[in-house]
């Protein structure tokens, strides 16, 4: 999340060295400000780009707190932001950024639902919980807590030229995650194209509780089991992404964006405490039940191929209409060598009053599933597969924002908001056999968002 | 067809840049696109919260920038 802050503004921040560079005030809202604006816009035709006053030495601060809340008591957050950034002058900026989340709740293992109860050993193996009959099988014990901080500095080369560098630190009990990230900017056509390249090396370490489990082996019983006494402790990922951006104003009204990204992840990428079902598939009465091995169900850990190559194309336009109206809408073309493939369509319409605004959204994904992806694995050949997940989120998932904000901006230009919405996910996939066919393999999930901010 | 993305991809981009030098605006038409509303990205905090559920919940992040990571939820 923090990478997203830091690298992602400098192509933000590119265009408001565009503009600033002939607005010099960013947070105009009515005529008198506007007037004052283009004065200033011809102040800097006149006097070259040099900084004139007003944001020069100044903080702005942004800050939120978001509410998550799943149902099916499943995952609920709780998380707050707060940025400050530093205006040298305005081109040149410092940001600072914290943030802390809090997650409890249950999350599914993997497992399949099951026509009798099911016990599952805790990750840490210190413990075992249990799915009833039937009941989606949930990892209760799930529990984080999270600091992440980051830092931005931006800064122009010359005229046609701008950098940004950043670095971040984030922290739970099991995962750290340290970053660095730089960003170079040019200009052209009168500031009217922005290319941006940016670069982001991250080294993640995952140390989980109960230590790293083998994959595809059984889940053993309990911590005295063999596999979790040779366990080792951690294991490493590390992750470069790059991102190409052509930013171009189309006319008066119309930005657009253009934006490649290449992400490539090597090491450790497996979920540690995901599990996978075996089921028997041998013609008899448990046709299509869990399989036994070892007097209990066969339950493997799950394995992921150790790096992954992913690539993305990204379209982004916003238009402001003859009422002041704005539309925001953005497409995302998503691939990887995993065999996932995504598409992603945002679009928010902001209703712009005098000081108020409203803006509903509307988000759709759709995503395919992983070449390794397996609902579960049958108990004649569960020892040929080299990799296997039954992470949803790896499986054929499509997913649904609808999402209402108000806004209120104040004389001082201090700005309070609020934004709800409603977040559902529908998978799908192999239905199985005998059985497992009466088991509701793909249950859908709901969530709720609110999220509250204020600006000064 | 991975490939065939790719062609189309780096051909079309200097068409794209060089297409683009015909658009844009003067320095002093820039008050409408000068507005902090239509910044690409015009609520950093919001939109990091928003990527941080996405990337925790589905397979894809990133495209905008950089998005996601630095956390175990995925």
């Amino acid at each position: 999340m923090i990478t997203f802050i830091s690298v992602k503004k400098p192509v933000v921040v590119g265009k408001d060295l565009e503009v600033v560079a002939v607005a010099v005030t960013k947070k105009t809202h009515n005529n008198r400000e506007l007037a004052q604006l283009l004065a200033a816009a011809s102040c800097a035709l006149i006097g070259g780009i040099s900084p004139i006053v007003n944001a020069a030495d100044s903080w702005d601060v942004d800050s939120a707190f978001l509410l998550y809340s799943e149902s099916d008591g499943r995952v609920s957050a709780a998380e707050p932001v707060i940025s400050a950034t530093k205006n040298y002058d305005e081109e040149t900026k410092l940001t600072f950024k914290i943030a802390a989340d809090t997650l409890t709740g249950a999350s599914p293992n993997g497992a399949t639902a099951s026509d009798h109860v099911q016990i599952f050993t805790s990750p840490s193996g210190k413990s075992s919980y249990n799915a009833t009959t039937g009941e989606q099988p949930l990892d209760d014990t799930f529990k984080d807590t999270r600091i992440a901080l980051s830092s931005n500095w931006t800064a122009p080369i010359d005229r046609d030229w701008a950098y940004g560098v950043g670095g971040y630190l984030s922290k739970e009990h099991d995962y750290q995650s340290l970053g660095v990230n730089g960003s170079l900017t040019r200009y052209l056509n009168q500031k009217n194209t922005t290319l941006t390249l940016g670069l982001n090396l991250s080294n993640d370490t995952v140390n989980p509780e109960g230590g790293i489990p083998t994959g595809l082996i059984q889940v053993p019983l309990n911590n005295l089991g063999s596999e979790f006494t040779q366990r080792s402790d951690a294991e490493n990922k590390n992750l470069i992404d790059a991102v190409f951006g052509v930013t171009q104003i189309i006319n008066r009204k119309t930005i657009m964006q253009f934006n490649y990204a290449l992400s490539t992840s090597s090491g450790y990428l497996t979920d540690p405490y995901k599990i996978i079902s075996v089921i028997d598939d041998n013609a008899g009465t448990n046709y299509g039940g869990n399989f036994q091995s070892s007097g209990r169900d066969l339950y493997l850990y799950e394995k992921r191929p150790d790096s992954r190559l992913k690539q993305s194309i990204y379209w982004q336009t916003k238009y402001q209409f003859d009422n002041d109206d704005i539309l925001d809408v953005s497409y995302r073309y998503m691939f990887d060598d995993w065999g996932v493939n995504s598409h992603t369509i945002d679009a928010k319409y902001r209703f712009r009053f005098d000081n108020q605004y409203l803006e509903p959204q509307l988000r759709w994904y759709t995503q395919s599933k992983a070449d390794f992806y397996h609902r579960y694995l049958n108990s004649s050949d569960y020892t040929n597969a080299d990799f296997a997940s039954a992470d949803y989120r790896l499986g054929d998932l499509d997913t649904y924002t609808l999402g209402l904000k108000y806004g209120y901006k104040f004389a001082d230009e201090t700005e309070l908001y609020t934004r709800f919405s409603l977040y559902h996910q529908e998978s799908s996939g192999d239905k199985g056999y005998g059985k497992l066919t009466s088991q509701e393999l793909y249950p859908g999930l709901d969530a709720a968002m609110l999220i509250l901010g204020y600006k000064f | 067809m991975r490939k065939i993305i790719h062609i189309v991809g780096l051909l079309s981009l200097p068409i794209i840049v060089s297409g683009c030098s015909d658009m844009g605006v003067k320095p002093w038409e820039r008050d409408i696109l000068a507005q902090q509303e239509m910044n690409l990205i015009s609520d950093p905090i919001e939109s990091s919260l928003n990527d941080h559920i996405y990337f925790s919940k589905e397979a894809s992040s990133g495209g905008q920038g950089f998005g996601g990571g630095g956390c175990g939820c995925n």
